[in-house]
């Protein structure tokens, strides 16, 4: 049973899990600002949009103070995860720690700091956050799931069960990676086009009537990914360009991370998600010219920040 | 001169020079063409010049000429050569722009035209006073499907010479071209994307490397087209690289991305892209960065971001 679960890192993502398992089980958060702990203990967390509701959590920025928890979902940037990880190292070792990172490899980083039963999640849902307490639920689309190692299937489905009981959506698998790299190849091409361009995922990535249209190297950005997935043995559990023509349909252009970033001068994730995926392409032997190029762009990008 | 920005001002200005030569500009910018005609055109820098020079911005003043030579920016071409054709119906036009495509465009509405290409460079300090950065050569010869005659390119290479402005008349002139367009279809989106200066780009790796990947699709495009290059672009851009020469320069499309001005990258990579396409030459890198390009671009009409943006979102 499931009846304290700890948030680390309360950014949009966190916030989303923390307003509303707050619903149903303790909630403890671990924040990197004192003021963000203080504030959340003080007012709460509210949740507006596809939901509207209170949630009281327990919060702070000192490891050494968060109370035991049963679940831990580790919601912080992939650029953080090392450190935020660190903090846990050696600490609740009855807990089950479930990473919902973009990209690969969030779960091995955090292995080397615990032997902890480990799920690997990615999640869809999208939120705007508007304050320290407050976060619009945006898009209610879902949490895929699944165990990492020999972690038990049971374990995963129990805790989509627990997201699904708080009003969000989730799916249990018994492997993620057919998942994992459907939005590995999403995020790869969109975030990268959008840290370049400054454009929002709006209706310039699906439009493809021109060879040097965005859309046309959106297309083959894709191609270039699914070529890596079949070349690893993986079948996608979705069509990345259809995943793509549907969300610029929606009807508001969403903001990729890795253009938050750009915008203020922070580094991003392009290591753990177009790193990871040009590693994997010279592991098994596929060509990726396009998508090695946009490694290069974003990395220059980086660069010039000093 | 059809265009009397940086580059249209340094050929106006030395042409300006010689008994010989009247010199006409037309420019839309009021305020430069007001300038020159009030206190003559005034290059500073690498050579200081003084020319008399008659600007306007509208065409219609314009008298017959025997040469045009067409100095805009790639995309504002049409525009320039349709207002401007009257005044050529007996001249040859050159054209000294970036990229490729320029020619195909001149050649809609005048009958005799030549290819050009120019590495002086410069900019507009004030109206009418023209920073000369760098000197540099030019080299002229006949547009193949629509040309001039050879003794007329080689009496405009001449009064450029004799202006200041060294210029070769060649029977080809594509590989120059071909030169200049690949270099800057390697080095300009790189930086423009990433914010980074020339050097800056040549020492990381993997930048090199994709600079290197541009360099050896535009160098196919041309060898399809039967062009031998007159030097490899590759020593040009290491060469560039170096701290005493332009390490610390901005690409001219870094610049604009900056100012938020289109750029030329339909002219460059767009148009390297087009050349491959009809002659079967995969393009793929010249496409994406194009791509990109053009979506940074686009991005310039939305409304500037802030952490509320999806707040009307479904």
């Amino acid at each position: 049973m499931i009846g304290r679960v700890c948030v680390i890192g309360a950014g949009t993502i966190g916030s989303l899990f923390a307003g509303h398992l707050a619903q149903v089980v303790e909630v403890s958060v671990l924040t990197r600002r004192r003021e963000h702990a203080d504030a959340l203990n003080e007012r709460g967390l509210r949740v507006t949009g596809r939901t509207s509701l209170e949630g009281r959590v327990w919060a702070t920025d000192d490891a050494e103070e968060l109370p035991d928890f049963d679940l831990g979902i580790i919601a912080c940037k992939g650029t953080d995860l090392d450190l935020v990880a660190s903090l846990l190292d050696g600490r609740v070792a009855g807990a089950t720690m479930m990473t919902v990172q973009n990209g690969l490899g969030a779960e091995a980083v955090v292995r080397r700091h615990g032997r902890w039963p480990l799920l690997s999640a990615i999640t869809f849902m999208s939120g705007t956050r508007h304050s320290d307490t407050e976060v619009e639920y945006v898009l209610d689309t879902p949490t895929w799931l699944a165990p990492y190692e020999d972690a038990p299937l049971e374990y995963a489905a129990e805790v989509a069960q627990l997201i699904v009981s708080a009003g969000l959506r989730a799916e249990a698998f018994a492997d993620l990676r057919p998942a994992q790299w459907s939005k590995l190849i999403f995020n790869a091409t969109v975030n990268g086009v959008a840290a370049l361009t400054g454009l929002p995922h709006d209706r310039h990535y699906a439009a493809e009537a021109g060879p040097d249209d965005l859309g046309a190297l959106v297309r083959e950005l894709m191609n270039e990914g699914k070529t890596v997935a079949a070349a690893a043995g993986i079948s996608l559990r979705e069509d990345p360009w259809e995943m793509n023509v549907h969300a610029t349909r929606r009807g508001s252009a969403h903001y990729p991370s890795m253009l938050e970033d750009v915008e203020a001068r922070r580094p991003t994730e392009v290591e753990s998600i177009n790193g990871a995926l040009v590693r994997e392409a010279e592991r098994v032997g596929a060509s990726v010219p396009r998508q090695r190029a946009l490694y290069a762009l974003v990395r220059g990008k980086e660069a010039s920040y000093s | 001169m059809v265009g009397c920005g940086a580059v249209g001002s340094l050929f106006a200005a030395n042409l300006a020079q010689l008994d010989d030569v009247e010199v006409w500009a037309y420019d839309l910018a009021q305020a430069h063409v007001d300038a020159i005609n009030a206190n003559g055109l005034r290059l500073v820098g690498a050579g200081e010049v003084l020319g008399q020079v008659t600007a306007t911005a509208d065409a219609s003043e314009l008298p017959p000429c025997d040469f045009g030579i067409v100095a805009t920016k790639a995309m504002h071409t049409e525009g320039a050569i349709a207002a401007t054709a009257h005044a050529f119906a007996d001249g040859a036009v050159a054209t000294v722009q970036n990229g490729v495509g320029n020619e195909e465009v001149v050649a809609r509405h005048v009958s005799r035209v030549i290819r050009g290409t120019t590495f002086p460079a410069g900019k507009i300090l004030e109206p009418g006073v023209v920073q000369w950065d760098v000197k540099g050569d030019t080299t002229l010869g006949p547009f193949e499907p629509s040309p001039a005659r050879a003794e007329e390119i080689e009496r405009l290479a001449d009064a450029c010479t004799r202006g200041g402005m060294p210029t070769k008349a060649v029977e080809d002139a594509r590989p120059a071209q071909w030169r200049k367009v690949i270099f800057n279809a390697a080095t300009n989106p790189v930086g423009a994307l990433t914010g980074l200066t020339h050097g800056r780009v040549c020492e990381r790796a993997d930048l090199r490397v994709l600079v290197s990947s541009l360099v050896a699709e535009g160098k196919a495009v041309a060898a399809a087209q039967g062009i031998t290059l007159d030097a490899d672009p590759e020593e040009l851009i290491d060469h560039a690289a170096r701290p005493e020469v332009a390490y610390d320069h901005k690409a001219s499309m870094l610049q604009d991305v900056e100012a938020r001005r289109l750029t030329e990258i339909d002219f460059l990579n767009g148009g390297i892209g087009r050349c491959g396409r009809d002659l079967g030459v995969p393009t793929p890198l010249n496409d994406a960065v194009a791509a990109l390009v053009r979506g940074l671009e686009a991005s310039w009409g939305q409304v500037l971001h802030s952490h509320t943006q999806s707040r009307e979102g479904v």
